[in-house]
């Protein structure tokens, strides 16, 4: 009798946890912030996306993001039109994606206000290519609130972004993607 | 002791299924309204305005020129002898509201046009299935009187076109265009002719590749309105774009390069073989 009080009392004890880790742990964002950063000699091309929707549990280091591609913001009309038309083909594509893990979330005390790093490595999907990216992020609590920056780059061309032979100078094969998200603790 | 068993194993699955959901942080998030863009290449469709318009603090130098017939033959380089030129250009106020200005050797004509887009098809939230335009020209020709000895009128220089572009993308690749128009002349040849005509533009666009499409153009004018001795204008080309510039390359018998040319005093006829070669290059400014 003893022994189905333990197991019991353990079951009940497991449905507690797994419930707060799944409604604690949960960090979210719709605002957040992405921009790219392309450096030629001839041309600098530069576009920021604020509304990106991304999220990562505090339990297991899962982090995903959503990225709208007609939500890109270039300077220049036209470029947003071409950036949309030609080269990321959004009425095809609309949607980037992530799906990866934060890999020392143990080190990420979200409870405590302070500066984490670390190594954040995952699925990176772009008109329907994926390819394993990874990066070094930094995970600054303050409150309620985690803000988690990190820079990688990419090829274009590795994610069927194709450019013509006549524009090849003005675009770069090492582009610089920025990632800045404010995360607000899910209650 | 099996029922606890069993129980046990009911808890594990559910917490089991409370963890996977957190495979998918993301929710899908609040409905939004998305608009089409691109519903044609640049903002001409052919010889007449398409819907689109160009942003704001945004110039668009246009070069339109249409050379002589092709039937010409090699005496007139099939037509590259002989040009119709208009150099203009577009101005974005706002996103929507467009102003423009341009000066063709047809008749010495100056031209200045307003645009206002106030309809953009969407999907989404908001689903509007087209999107609108309203422009109206006023035209100057400023050629010498032919007639010096008479009492001439400023007035009579003067001609107006009012148009309402109604567009649709059909898919990403298809677009189509209609285009009621009136053009209004102050001076006509006789009395017998009328100084108000009514016509309908019809402009079609089809991508071939992202950066080609193939775009046709018909003005229809409705009868008992035209000369005898005029004729419907109808155009068939190419828009190429590289980066900043246009390309529209095309096969038209209209030769003056503004609406009311175009639509009212076109001569040519296709059936005759009295085709030009004519291109418009756009190329966009940011201030």
């Amino acid at each position: 009798m003893k022994h189905i009080t333990t197991i019991v009392l353990a079951t009940i004890t497991l449905i507690t946890l797994a419930f707060t880790q799944h409604n604690g742990g949960v960090y979210k964002t719709n605002t957040g912030n992405i921009s790219f950063f392309s450096r030629t000699p001839i041309e600098d091309i530069a576009a920021e996306n604020h509304k990106v929707k991304t999220a990562f549990s505090s339990v297991n280091g899962k982090l995903q993001f959503s990225v709208l591609i007609k939500d890109f913001e270039f300077e220049k009309a036209l470029m947003q039109e071409h950036f949309n038309e030609n080269y990321m083909e959004s009425t095809k594509y609309p949607k980037a994606t992530f799906n990866g893990i934060i890999e020392d979330i143990n080190i990420v005390e979200v409870s405590k206000n302070g500066t984490y790093t670390s190594k954040v490595s995952g699925k990176l999907t772009i008109k329907n290519v994926t390819k394993e990216v990874s990066a070094t992020a930094t995970f600054s609590v303050k409150g309620d609130i985690v803000n988690a920056k990190a820079v990688f780059n990419v090829n274009p061309s590795d994610y069927n972004v194709k450019i013509p032979r006549a524009v090849i100078n003005k675009i770069s094969d090492n582009i610089k993607i920025s990632i800045d998200a404010d995360y607000t603790h899910q209650h | 002791m099996n029922r606890i068993f069993l129980f046990f194993m009911l808890v594990s699955i559910l917490t089991s299924n409370a963890f996977s959901q957190d495979l998918d942080l993301l929710d899908d998030g609040e409905p939004r309204t998305n608009y089409t863009t691109a519903t044609f290449k640049t903002n001409r469709v052919v010889n007449g305005h398409s819907i689109e318009t160009v942003a704001k603090r945004e110039f668009d130098f246009k070069i339109s020129h249409r050379f002589g017939f092709v039937n010409g033959g090699v005496y007139n380089l099939f037509g590259l002898d002989q040009a119709t030129i208009r150099m203009g250009g577009d101005f974005g106020i706002t996103d929507n509201l467009n102003i423009g200005i341009g000066r063709s050797n047809e008749a010495k004509t100056y031209d200045g046009f307003v645009k206002y887009k106030f309809l953009k098809q969407s999907t989404g939230t908001k689903k509007v299935p087209i999107s609108a335009a309203w422009i109206s020209h006023i035209g100057v020709t400023t050629q010498r009187w032919t007639r010096p000895d008479r009492e001439n009128l400023f007035s009579s220089r003067l001609h107006y076109t009012h148009q309402l572009l109604i567009a649709r993308k059909m898919t990403d690749g298809l677009s189509l265009q209609l285009s009621p128009t009136l053009v209004h002349k102050n001076l006509v040849d006789s009395a017998a002719r009328t100084n108000d005509i009514l016509s309908i533009g019809i402009g079609v666009r089809q991508k071939i590749t992202n950066r080609i499409s193939i775009n046709g153009e018909y003005f229809y004018v409705l009868p008992n309105q035209l000369e005898l001795d005029k004729a419907k204008s109808l155009s068939l080309g190419f828009d190429i774009e590289t980066g900043g510039h246009v390309f529209q390359l095309f096969f038209t018998n209209a030769a003056a390069p503004f609406e009311k040319g175009f639509i009212t005093d076109t001569k040519a006829k296709w059936l005759d073989g009295d085709i030009r070669f004519g291109f418009n290059i756009a190329r966009m400014f940011n201030f």
